[in-house]
């Protein structure tokens, strides 16, 4: 092959290599792949000294890749499911995957059959790939998640949520992971919601607390004209895991998406969200929650393209890092020259809840239009000594007080979701990370 | 039921000595008030009632039914009965006023070893109190005391005095940024509380506010230390010769 290689060097770079070694050469989407791990064999994993992973260095927060995943023990996610999916009962629709693989027997659209049409992604895989051509690309180079998605993906959802269709009850997408051996699920998910249809959508991951496997998924997603869609992604993989995500949100005239990004467990997190408007009057409240402890290391990095005039965003992410842990946060919105009279307010605010922990925080406005209303703010701190002074004056422990101000201060972001039991299951994700016992009542 | 004696502070931070030998007495049922002008200690003499490790103290002690109090963490001295109303309430986003309040009542039965209160119970006294205090339901669906005026704030800390029920009260310029009709519903909330169980320290600036909490003793601050005790009719004479007397006098 004709592509300078770059010497594949670290273990996670050599593991990668052997993984696409041993993919058939009869597989259907081989050329997909084969382009796409050619850009990973000629650069690597990304690493400090590219711009956008300057804070995330992926070569050597990576120290293994294991190879693609064998399917889950099914009797046994379905038990999880049961036990501990905490956004399950909201839904009224449910896709489930186990170790990346489409599990039917664990699903069920029968609910919404007339509404949105559904297959796993492994059935047009077959068909070489021809789906692809129905959603907007990205340049694999530019963009590594992707990259080693599209040289390794396995499945995932084909949603299609038709014109008009108003979901009554969240869909839900469930990704689990089982069993004692680590691996590597990679999922492409291809979501359209067509004109005026609304739904709320939750994407859930779980997986065991001692595998260290690694968890790719990709979301290329079409909001069509006045479609409004609410998006819920809760990142609760196990403390060994490593997720990385990317989704890549378009939105059409008068459209509303509004994506909550909730991430508390793995030990390494990269999310990525590259948003665009392509049609005018469309609003997107892009929000989400960091919880890191321990050694632990999240990443959300967001690029907000504002191609279109008469758009508005609001992109509000908190951060809580106790311990040595390090969250990041990258939030870029580019405004186009066409794009006049847009609207968009960035805040970042981070809680060091410990002096060993570190946040990063870059903000990026880049504005070719002159007539806009744009703005980033950015906060880091600790727990203000006068509040917790006054809470424990009024008899409430310090522990107890802390935890209280850490609920507090996430809850100012939670709350912008607008429905209040969804809220609720997320501030009860924020007590069982602090470790707070549930009051029944 | 509290006794202060010989109480030397300094601010940890910088060292500077601010009171300098207190020494007083406050019996069960009392209300005492203590006077005194600017950069007194009086605010000082409260946080380190309440337990602000802001302040260090270099000498004396404080008695509590009892008890050591300097010993005592600042939520143990809530519990064991200490309650501090103070100049500035704090805001707090994010944090509902019906929880915060349902978290502080619990957290103190629960250090008591008593049950925690049941929602309804809860609930029931919560409406009673905020009804006497003209605290609408409305401010108490909201983050606490964001948004609220300075007199909802200040009734806002009357309010979780008496759901929590402290048999001390110390009230640290509670008449501060008040109106006449603000510090009448305040005071009616106080009087509402005083009894042969509960003792108030009273602290302010001004005689105005003892026109409606009438106190039983009246003791200046001066420098850090109480120059001058007296009755209520103490009170009235310094508004009338103001604190120059005692200015002059610790200089």
């Amino acid at each position: 092959m004709a592509t300078p290689t770059r010497l594949l060097e670290t273990a996670a770079e050599k593991a990668l290599a052997g993984h696409f070694e041993a993919i058939p050469e009869d597989d259907p989407i081989r050329d997909v792949r084969a382009t796409a791990f050619d850009v990973l064999k000629e650069k690597g994993l990304p690493h400090r000294r590219v711009e956008e992973w300057k804070y995330t260095d992926l070569r050597t927060l990576l120290k293994d890749v294991p190879a693609p995943a064998a399917p889950g023990d099914i009797e046994r996610a379905r038990a999880i499911l049961a036990e501990t999916d905490p956004l399950a009962d909201l839904a009224g629709s449910r896709i489930v995957f186990v170790n990346g693989h489409f599990v039917p027997s664990l699903s069920d659209m029968s609910a919404i059959a007339d509404q949105v049409e559904f297959a796993s992604l492994g059935r047009f895989l077959a068909d070489g790939g021809a789906i692809f051509e129905r959603f907007d690309m990205i340049d694999p180079a530019e963009a590594p998640i992707f990259a080693m998605n599209s040289a390794f993906m396995a499945d995932g959802a084909v949603i299609n949520i038709k014109a008009e269709a108003v979901l009554d009850k969240p869909l839900h997408l469930a990704h689990l992971f089982v069993g004692a051996d680590a691996g590597l699920q990679t999922l492409r998910n291809l979501v359209s919601i067509e004109s005026g249809a609304k739904a709320t959508i939750f994407e859930t991951y779980h997986g065991p607390d001692d595998v260290a496997y690694l968890t790719n998924t990709v979301s290329q997603v079409h909001v069509a004209d006045g479609a409004e869609v609410r998006w819920i992604k809760l990142v609760e993989e196990g403390g060994a895991a490593t997720h990385l995500g990317l989704a890549m949100p378009r939105l059409d005239a008068n459209a509303v998406f509004d994506p909550f990004t909730y991430t508390a467990g793995p030990v390494l997190t990269r999310n990525e969200m590259r948003l665009t408007f392509s049609g005018s009057h469309s609003n997107a409240g892009i929000r989400g929650a960091i919880l890191v402890r321990g050694n632990s290391h999240a990443d959300f990095t967001l690029f907000v393209d504002h191609a279109v005039p008469d758009c508005k965003s609001r992109e509000y992410f908190k951060s809580v890092i106790d311990d040595t842990a390090r969250a990041v946060f990258q939030g870029k919105i580019v405004v186009r020259p066409d794009a006049q009279r847009t609207d968009g307010q960035m805040m970042s605010q981070a809680l060091l809840l410990d002096e060993g922990g570190e946040f990063d925080n870059k903000p990026e406005l880049e504005i070719f239009a002159d007539d806009v209303v744009c703005a980033h703010g950015a906060t880091c701190g600790q727990i203000d000594e006068d509040v917790l002074f006054f809470l424990r004056s009024r008899g409430i422990g310090e522990e107890e007080a802390e935890q209280l101000l850490v609920q507090a201060f996430l809850a100012e972001a939670i709350e912008e979701i607008g429905d209040e039991a969804i809220e609720e299951v997320l501030e009860a994700r924020t007590r069982k990370w602090l470790g707070m016992t549930e009051v029944v009542e | 039921m509290l006794e202060i004696r010989n109480l030397h502070v300094r601010i940890a931070e910088d060292e500077t000595e601010i009171l300098r030998g207190i020494d007083l007495k406050i019996g069960k049922g009392e209300v005492h008030a203590i006077m005194g002008p600017n950069g007194s200690g009086k605010s000082t003499l409260s946080y380190v009632l309440a337990g602000k490790d802001d302040y260090e103290v270099t000498e004396g002690e404080i008695v509590f039914n009892g008890q050591n109090l300097l010993e005592m963490e600042p939520d143990e001295r809530a519990a064991a009965g200490v309650f501090l109303a103070f100049q500035y309430p704090i805001e707090i986003p994010g944090v509902g006023t019906m929880t915060f309040l349902k978290t502080a009542m619990n957290a103190q039965r629960k250090a008591r070893g008593e049950e925690e209160l049941t929602t309804p119970d809860f609930m029931r006294r919560v409406k009673e109190t905020a009804k006497m205090l003209h605290i609408s339901p409305d401010m108490l669906k909201r983050p606490l005391n964001v948004g609220f005026s300075g007199g909802e704030k200040k009734r806002n800390e009357i309010l979780q005095m008496a759901l929590l029920q402290p048999t001390l009260a110390v009230m640290d310029e509670t008449d501060s940024g008040l109106d006449i009709d603000a510090l009448k519903v305040v005071a009616d909330g106080v009087n509402a509380l005083r009894g042969s169980d509960r003792s108030f320290l009273v602290i302010t600036h001004y005689q105005r506010l003892l026109n409606h909490i009438v106190p039983d003793f009246v003791h200046v601050l001066s420098a850090g230390r109480i120059v001058r005790s007296g009755g209520k009719e103490l009170a009235l004479e310094l508004e009338e010769r103001g604190y120059a007397d005692y200015v002059g006098e610790a200089a």
